[in-house]
């Protein structure tokens, strides 16, 4: 019953996005969301729009995986769009009770929604297009920077790896437990919430402790085979730059650099 | 020296209360002096608690013993600086498959262990494909780990120690979670290893099919080695494995109770065909 749930959301298929370097999909949604809330104008979300629409393009996903994800942040869309429409104050459109539309507040709603769904839509192509194992990857090897601040970012990317290879195995065992415990007479689907949630303790309790001494076997086979932390470690698949990667990174500056004037300079 | 050696080994679990107080002490390993050459297919028996995969342990120094001395490839694995290099020459593989499987891809998980020792990208792709080729799963080199059986899975992980090349590698009841065929494909894996690379193989079990191939036999009871031998010098004494709660084979059990019962067999029959042979070259004396 627990078996239907898919990690993450890669879709596969070949595409130039697919193959580009994970880096470059990282650090590209970033730019992406900040120029998104850098922009004060119409013609800056023109820009993003149109680089949008030509990543989608290149991608070879059908967009309706997309709009899936669009689906998850309806209600916070709905709440920040009601209330950017009622509560700006400004030049008066719609007054009815005590609750009145201003001009800016219709501004800012449409802003939002267009601002969210790009947000989300951009974010879900990295999702989309990398694989979570490149993903980590390519986390790892781009924050290096950061161990100069002291984070641990090796220790972080081996800790999700491994989180991703030992998520389908739990969920596995969770559904031996689930089995055992309703083969004794457990009942995990009546009642109320309050009930079900304490009905979730005779499963919680075996799972815990066996992820645990997995977690201890594990590193004792990891120990076995000569794992001392970060140091001195080579990559059987390293990331290297390749010329798609270093368009893809001018591309971006062309777009940031561009978004942002283009405005000021028609205004 | 051997590739192993011990003296005189001795392990000591010790209990704690919550105070941390001492309760007790368990020896696992009790004074085992055991020399191991290089090449050799070495079997170690013993039911539950015999102190076999403590002794394992020794090996990879992820124990280290509390008296006595144990020696891989010439070094003391009491010191702290010879440890990733003993770690090298002994590879370790364990009895859960899924415990053991570090990448999400078999030949990323293959290559966990040359990544950390450091060696150069493209030597570790030729080390990783030459070990799945080995273990015969190089078709399978783009699975995910998850998506494979039992037996596979533990051939990878001898293919993850095997791409380290070491000069030994001990098997930690590599088929204790597995089916009948599982354990069948890991023990050819493991023989053809130590046939064809010539690496040590130090192979710990309870299942008595496993060991007929080795080239000497350790029985272990109570942390001391209790027997000592080829499987046939092992097998020839039915009655002391009986004694230390083990069984033989089946066609040694069978040729035991026949000799019990008259039939001039000889002793230490191992395998079924040699039963039977046995038995005919017994039926045509007879005649």
């Amino acid at each position: 019953m627990l078996r239907d749930i898919t990690l993450g959301q890669y879709y596969q298929t070949e595409s130039v996005i697919h193959r580009l370097d994970p880096r470059v999909k990282l650090s590209g949604t970033v730019i992406f969301i900040i120029s998104l809330f850098l922009f004060d104008n119409f013609w800056g979300y023109l820009c993003a729009a149109a680089l949008l629409g030509i990543v989608i393009g290149l991608s070879h996903v059908p967009f309706k995986f997309m709009i899936k994800g669009m689906r998850s942040i309806m209600i916070l869309l709905m709440f920040t769009v009601i209330f950017n429409l009622f509560l700006t104050p400004g030049e008066v459109v719609v007054s009815f009770w005590k609750l009145q539309i201003t001009k800016e507040g219709i501004f800012m709603a449409l802003q939002m929604i267009v601002r969210l769904s790009m947000l989300i839509i951009g974010s879900s192509i990295m999702t989309l297009t990398t694989t979570p194992n490149n993903l980590t990857d390519g986390m790892e090897k781009g924050m290096r920077p950061l161990t100069w601040i002291r984070v641990p970012v090796h220790e972080i990317a081996m800790m999700m790896s491994i989180a991703l290879r030992f998520i389908p195995i739990l969920m596995e065992e969770t559904d031996k437990i689930m089995k055992a415990q309703i083969a004794r007479g457990a009942d995990f689907e009546s009642g109320n919430i309050f009930k079900k949630a304490k009905a979730m303790v005779p499963l919680l309790v075996p799972l815990f402790i066996s992820a645990f001494r997995r977690a201890n076997d594990l590193a004792m086979a990891m120990e076995a085979r000569c794992y001392r932390g970060g140091e001195g470690r080579t990559k059987m698949k390293p990331l290297i730059y390749k010329k798609r990667d270093v368009l893809a990174y001018l591309v971006l500056f062309t777009y940031l650099a561009g978004s942002i004037t283009v405005g000021r300079i028609l205004f | 020296m051997g590739i192993i050696k011990t003296d005189n080994l001795v392990f000591e679990y010790i209990r704690r209360d919550e105070d941390g107080n001492v309760e007790g002490i368990n020896r696992a390993v009790d004074e085992v002096t055991l020399d191991i050459k290089q090449g050799d297919f070495i079997a170690v028996l013993g039911h539950n608690g015999s102190g076999k995969s403590t002794l394992a342990k020794h090996m990879n120094a992820i124990l280290c013993p509390t008296e006595g001395t144990i020696w891989v490839d010439g070094r003391d694995t009491q010191e702290e600086s010879e440890l990733w290099n003993i770690r090298q020459t002994a590879g370790m593989v364990f009895q859960n498959p899924d415990n053991q499987i570090i990448g999400q891809v078999v030949e990323e998980d293959v290559g966990f262990g040359p990544e950390n020792m450091g060696i150069p990208t493209a030597e570790i792709w030729e080390r990783v494909n030459e070990s799945l080729r080995a273990v015969g799963m190089y078709e399978f080199r783009k699975y995910s780990p998850n998506k494979l059986s039992g037996g596979q899975k533990q051939r990878v992980s001898i293919a993850g120690v095997l791409a380290m090349h070491p000069k030994c590698i001990v098997l930690d009841e590599p088929t204790a979670m597995l089916d009948p065929n599982g354990r069948k494909e890991v023990v050819r894996a493991v023989r053809a290893l130590n046939d064809v690379e010539n690496v040590t193989v130090i192979l710990i079990t309870h299942y008595m099919e496993e060991i007929i191939h080795a080239d000497r036999v350790f029985v272990m009871d109570e942390g001391r080695i209790a027997m000592e031998g080829t499987p046939r010098e092992i097998f020839s004494q039915v009655e002391k494995l009986k004694e230390l709660r083990l069984d033989a084979p089946q066609a040694t059990l069978l040729a035991y109770e026949l000799q019990r019962r008259g039939i001039a067999l000889p002793n230490g029959i191992l395998s079924r065909d040699e039963l039977v042979d046995e038995i005919r070259k017994y039926q045509n004396a007879h005649k």
